[in-house]
């Protein structure tokens, strides 16, 4: 490596820190360009920020400071409902530009998805949020990790905060994923590889042609589960795809850079995966990185399927579930929870060979509810689809610690869209290799 | 900070995560209600399935029935403490059910930053598996200064790393203390 040679999330974090050039390992100071927060961590930040800034204080920009209810929304917990209105009131009280209200015609529902529906993933910049799934917005070539109440209340008060600039490890794939491939296939297969601790404190860099060969949606996925391999960040280089899914989002006046590394950067680990042998992954519980794959665990029944999730509500992910489930009824309680408003209202209007994906999911006999985190993260006692008991669920979601959809009797099964629909038509986990 | 931690030990596996520490249904009380942020330290690690609760044997609850406060205040863990979710809970909780010191051999990233930005309590890493060398119930002393810990029970002693530049942070109190002592901040 030469000197002032770096990777993309190093170049990132010179360009947010002022410096020309900085290196893995170094403490720095960054300027955030967003802070995201949500329900049920800004109540949280704001008493902190109050606390340590003064009743007085303002937020170091308002329009920088995003706050996007989407955890406990659908819920009479007399507890939830009252963060709604301490982030409700602190909006107002601050005059937040972007603050997107339960309960209002500004509500958008999960905050990943939305930040990126919204424009505000912006290539180039530093985003900070409130929730370990905020590196999904690496997917377009910017530097997104989930930080604590703390350093949030930090964050909102001086528009600053330390990081150790990351190394990098890059995962390549090449050639192209078979049909049935999804994007969490492709990050359960290397959390499956590396562990849930394999990347701590490192950024997770996925290229390749099959890589660029993805739409933003299916990028998003990918970034989001960087977390579950312990990851700082995620990162997708920015290209023309970016391009396309930004036009019509960002703001005329923003600026942005697509940053490329420097060919001779330093990376902790360079592996190369062969995308055409890609198998569906299924994530046996109680860990991300307990991996399986659908074709070989065909006598593992399950009693529950959930759609939904900043992993698995995107509209992609509802199509690909609804081509399987097209003019075929469950055979297990599966639910379908879109991640935002406007995932939901295309579910109106996408079809699949005539049908809208409504139709389908409803013909096929699912339950469904508004945009919201819902049972990804088990919730107050009334969530929809929340595990009660010792259900045995696949989902398309991306955690399945003990109790983390609920119940801490139930198992989960994590996998991509195409394997929970195919699942659910059998009741037994289930390649959907035939399906597609 | 004092630089001697003594108390009884809770002794967990690898890859505790957030929602075994603190579940997501609780993430809803005020912390600063002095009432409400009890709730935090009554439901501390009651998401650890029952053959993890405090190890070797299991089947310990970290804070018994109808209690608030835990009767260990030294975690020993193993590898990948804290991984999962970004909630500032979790550490929180910890220190409500009295927590004063985690030694683990290794750290979720986020996990560990909330740790020390906000105050919490030191989390040690150790070179050596403290898994064999503490049963839940031990006594332990753990020196800062020197970076040991002793296991009083069964009369040995273990070195742990030390912790670093972040000790200026955590004796300064917390991230904003730190930053006010640097001249960062007003």
């Amino acid at each position: 490596m030469q000197f002032g040679s770096m990777t993309i999330t190093e170049k990132i974090l010179a360009k947010a820190s002022g410096q020309s050039f900085v290196q893995a390992g170094q403490n720095i100071w960054v300027d955030a360009n967003i802070l995201m927060t949500h329900d049920v961590c800004g109540p949280g930040t704001i008493a902190i920020f109050k606390k340590k800034f003064g009743q007085d204080a303002r937020v170091f920009h308002k329009d920088k400071v995003v706050i996007i209810p989407d955890h406990y929304i659908y819920t009479e917990d007399k507890y939830a409902r009252r963060n709604l209105k301490i982030i409700r009131d602190f909006a107002e009280e601050q005059d937040l530009t972007y603050f997107y209200g339960a309960f209002t015609d500004k509500y958008k529902g999960v905050c990943h998805i939305a930040l990126a529906q919204e424009g505000h993933n912006i290539p180039g910049t530093v985003l900070f949020g409130t929730d370990s799934h905020t590196c999904t917005s690496g997917a377009f070539g910017m530097f997104a990790t989930g930080i604590g109440n703390t350093d949030a209340a930090f964050v909102m008060g001086t528009g600053k905060l330390w990081v150790k600039v990351p190394e990098t490890m890059k995962f390549i794939f090449n050639g192209t994923f078979p049909k049935h491939i999804m994007a969490k296939d492709i990050i359960l297969e290397i959390i499956g590889d590396y562990t849930v601790a394999g990347a701590t404190y490192r950024t997770m860099e996925f290229a390749g042609q099959a890589i660029k060969e993805l739409s933003m949606e299916e990028r998003m996925t990918v970034c989001n589960m960087a977390i579950e391999g312990g990851a700082k960040n995620g990162l997708i280089e920015a290209d023309e795809v970016t391009e396309s899914y930004l036009k019509d989002r960002v703001k005329k006046d923003v600026n942005y850079d697509f940053f490329r590394a420097d060919d001779d950067a330093n990376y902790h680990t360079l592996r190369e995966y062969d995308a055409s042998s890609m198998r569906s992954v299924v994530a046996k519980p109680h860990s991300p990185d307990n991996k399986g794959y659908a074709d070989e665990m065909q006598d593992v029944e399950v009693d529950r399927a959930y759609i939904g999730s900043c992993t698995g509500g995107k509209i992609t992910d509802l199509k690909a579930a609804a081509v399987i489930l097209e003019d075929k009824k469950v055979a297990i309680d599966t639910f379908v929870v879109p991640a935002t408003r406007e995932v939901e209202s295309d579910m109106d209007k996408v079809k699949v060979n005539g049908k809208t994906l409504r139709e389908i999911f409803i013909k096929a006999g699912c339950a469904m509810t508004d945009p919201s985190c819902a049972a990804c993260l088990g919730g107050p006692k009334d969530t929809f689809a929340r595990t009660q008991g010792l259900e045995r669920v696949i989902s398309t979601t991306n955690r399945n610690f003990p109790g983390r959809m609920g119940s801490k009797k139930a198992s989960i099964y994590l996998a991509s869209p195409y394997t929970v629909a195919a699942s659910a038509l059998v009741g037994r986990v289930t390649d959907p290799k035939e399906y597609v | 900070m004092d630089s001697i931690i003594e108390g009884k030990v809770y002794v967990l596996g690898d890859n505790i995560d957030t929602d075994q520490i603190i579940p997501a249904e609780h993430l809803v009380y005020d912390c600063n209600d002095d009432q409400e942020r009890k709730m935090y330290g009554k439901y501390a690690l009651s998401s650890v399935p029952e053959g993890q609760q405090g190890l070797p044997d299991g089947q310990i609850p970290f804070v018994s029935e109808g209690s608030y406060v835990s009767d260990f205040q030294i975690i020993v863990g193993g590898d990948n403490f804290g991984c999962g979710s970004s909630r500032e809970h979790a550490p929180f909780a910890l220190r409500e059910a009295g927590v004063k010191a985690i030694i683990a051999k290794s750290y979720a990233r986020i996990f560990f930053r909330n740790s020390v930005d906000g105050g919490f309590y030191p989390p040690f890493d150790s070179k050596e598996d403290l898994l064999s060398f503490f049963e839940t119930g031990d006594q332990a002393r753990i020196d800062m200064k020197k970076s040991v810990v002793e296991n009083i029970t069964q009369g040995k002693v273990c070195s742990f790393n030390p912790l670093g530049e972040i000790i200026e942070i955590l004796e300064s109190g917390d991230l904003f203390s730190y930053a006010r002592k640097k001249g960062l901040i007003k």
